[in-house]
């Protein structure tokens, strides 16, 4: 398992540099540069500022420099937005932000998802059922710029129990992450429901069953574990871009997050922060795809990693 | 003879689906006494596993309908048991085993959990005593090395091995009946012959009646004291075991037993009962084995009496109501 954990991690490092050239050079690509503002600077201070951020030399010899400041020194760079803070600042700012919605985001949908699932699968083809999965498809189709606005409208415009935007105190926490849940909420629901449902006419129950035990006693015993896995697969990826931020719901919110500043930077085409960001994320992806992965195996015994 | 330990009368069984009603079993009446081995035999869809699974109250509802009959076990009708009650007897008093030792434990627990519940909650064992009777069980069923084994996974076991688990299982509480349902079908047949042997050397050391679903004559015919033989939903003859293979009355049963193989004889082609198994959602009005009988004749469109044709053994055919009346 160790030897396991230990080559994955080692396998992400070539992946981690792949994904940062593509960025890097995907953002170069896109037209304009970092300190081109309405308000024009003189073309001598321009030149002074591209000469100070090495964006004077030559595309490739720009793209070796940075590399060799990440590989060696694990230095993402300046900003070139925020010209006094280094895209180590900028991460370490948004990052905490993001992680605590993300994160309260993740587990609102968890426990509210299984337990709608469970309950849905528990009564296949009842009303409960068939209005728990309704409003799960709603769910699913309803965007998070419309929800956003609307969960305002009523809970913080009408009703006055939330505030409606910014950061602050744990009060200002409770919109943004209802509104990013709700997708995730809807999905966790439906993969319960079908995993548990599934488990639920195999063998295994019945015999459970045909041994007496008391239903309850088989769901949580013989069955919930074997339905789990369905969520956790999907759970890997889900959590990696929740708490890698999130743009339009921290943009709606003004969440100083890292999805914020992710698009602030690409508007400013700071290409650094850019590809901090991306680099970010990917990390976050690569780790929590790990560790579905090692859930798994406690899960599951037939399965094990040599 | 005193009361049997199991009567089964008039069980109805239905599925309701798309296609309409679909009469699993229709009217199936036995009885078994304790100790005995009854062999239920038919092709796959005559009913034979949801009698087996009326009888512990385990049809998925819906879409299936346990409609109307009585199961008489030990003098209560399981049928009027209040799910508790009936939690109660199953794993306790009737236990049961599945075909496909494969899918049939759960892949995700430990063999030591899987038996030691069953005690725990049947007979009050604490953890310490459970496991020490689940280990016994594991030896009696013959799994080597069972102290050590017993805290593998079902994937770390081979499927004979998993079906000797099973029987374990299922007679850790001492049941006074087992219901085998196709134990042995997806096993290779060398672990066949021994898992058989098993079930059979239990049976006679604790004194368990059995039920022994198949659809294999050869398996009966070694095991069994009485067979019934089912087809459409309904027993079209059951006997004693040497009355069947010796004078087989219906004519379903003579096709199963002319389509067995002979060792000792050498055939050019095995016969085969000709036409294929019927739609159980559209079943004639008379017997419904009449479009596949050699025999078939005009009272056929009827539904056929059940006579007796010997010393309890009773045929559900006219061909056997004319025969009788011409004695």
């Amino acid at each position: 398992m160790l030897k396991f954990v230990l080559r994955r991690l080692l396998l992400a490092i070539p992946v981690l540099l792949v994904v940062v050239t593509i960025s890097f050079f995907l953002v170069r690509l896109a037209p304009g540069g970092p300190f081109m503002e309405e308000r024009a600077y003189p073309p001598a201070v321009i030149e002074k500022l591209n000469a100070k951020y090495g964006l004077d030399k030559p595309l490739h010899e720009q793209y070796f420099n940075y590399m060799q400041r990440v590989i060696l020194h694990l230095d993402l760079g300046p900003s070139t937005r925020y010209l006094d803070r280094t895209v180590g600042d900028v991460i370490a700012q948004g990052l905490p932000n993001s992680m605590l919605l993300g994160g309260t985001a993740y587990l609102t949908a968890l426990v509210l998802g299984m337990a709608a699932g469970i309950i849905a699968a528990l009564r296949q083809n009842s009303g409960v059922d068939y209005g728990a999965m309704a409003v799960a498809v709603l769910g699913v189709s309803i965007p998070n710029f419309v929800l956003g606005p609307l969960l305002v409208i009523v809970l913080s415009l009408t009703l006055y129990w939330l505030p409606p935007a910014r950061w602050g105190d744990l009060s200002h926490l409770i919109l943004p992450a209802l509104t990013l849940s709700a997708l995730y909420t809807a999905y966790i629901a439906r993969l319960t429901r079908s995993g548990l449902v599934e488990v639920l006419r195999s063998d295994y129950i019945r015999t459970a069953r045909a041994k007496g035990l008391r239903e309850s006693v088989v769901l949580l015993r013989h069955a919930l574990r074997g339905s789990l896995l369905p969520v956790v697969s999907y759970s890997g990826p889900a959590l990696a871009f929740l708490l890698g931020g999130t743009i339009v719901v921290e943009k709606l919110f003004l969440i100083p997050g890292l999805g914020n500043f992710f698009i602030e930077a690409a508007n400013a085409r700071d290409s650094f922060i850019v590809v901090g960001v991306t680099l970010v994320v990917a990390t976050l992806l690569i780790v929590l795809n790990l560790v579905v992965d090692i859930v798994y195996a406690l899960i599951d015994p037939r399965i094990a990693y040599k | 003879m005193g009361t049997p330990l199991l009567s089964v009368r008039n069980l109805q069984t239905s599925f309701f689906t798309r296609e309409g009603e679909v009469r699993s079993v229709d009217d199936v009446s036995f009885d078994l006494e304790a100790g005995q081995t009854l062999g239920i035999v038919g092709e796959s869809g005559s009913g034979k596993s949801v009698t087996s699974l009326s009888i512990m109250r385990l049809i998925p509802t819906p879409p299936g309908r346990i409609k109307g009959g009585q199961v008489l076990f030990g003098g209560q009708d399981l049928l009027k048991l209040s799910d508790r009650q009936m939690r109660a007897i199953r794993g306790k008093r009737i236990a049961m085993i599945f075909q496909d030792p494969m899918s049939s434990l759960n892949p995700f627990l430990r063999i030591a959990r899987q038996l030691t519940e069953i005690s725990e909650l049947h007979l009050g064992l604490d953890r310490r005593a459970a496991r020490r009777r689940a280990i016994e069980m594991l030896e009696l069923v013959g799994i080597p090395d069972a102290a050590r084994r017993i805290d593998d996974y079902p994937h770390q076991f081979s499927g004979g091995m998993r079906q000797r688990v099973m029987i374990a299982m299922a007679l850790s509480c001492d049941p006074q009946l087992l219901i085998a349902d196709e134990p042995t079908t997806a096993l290779d047949v060398t672990i066949q012959a021994q898992i058989l042997e098993l079930i059979k050397d239990l049976r006679e050391r604790l004194g368990t009646a059995v039920i022994l679903i198949t659809h294999d004559l050869g398996v009966v015919a070694g095991m069994a004291d009485r067979v019934a033989v089912m087809y459409a939903g309904k027993i079209v003859e059951s006997a004693p075991t040497d009355s069947l293979f010796a004078r087989p009355a219906h004519p379903y049963t003579q096709g199963l037993l002319r389509s067995m193989p002979d060792p000792l004889q050498e055939v050019a082609e095995l016969y085969q009962i000709p036409g294929l198994p019927p739609d159980m959602t559209r079943l004639p009005p008379g017997c419904a084995f009449a479009p596949r009988c050699p025999h078939a004749a005009e009272p056929c469109s009827q539904p056929p009496e059940t006579v007796a044709v010997g010393a309890a053994h009773r045929s559900a055919c006219w061909l056997n109501v004319r025969s009788e009346t011409r004695a």
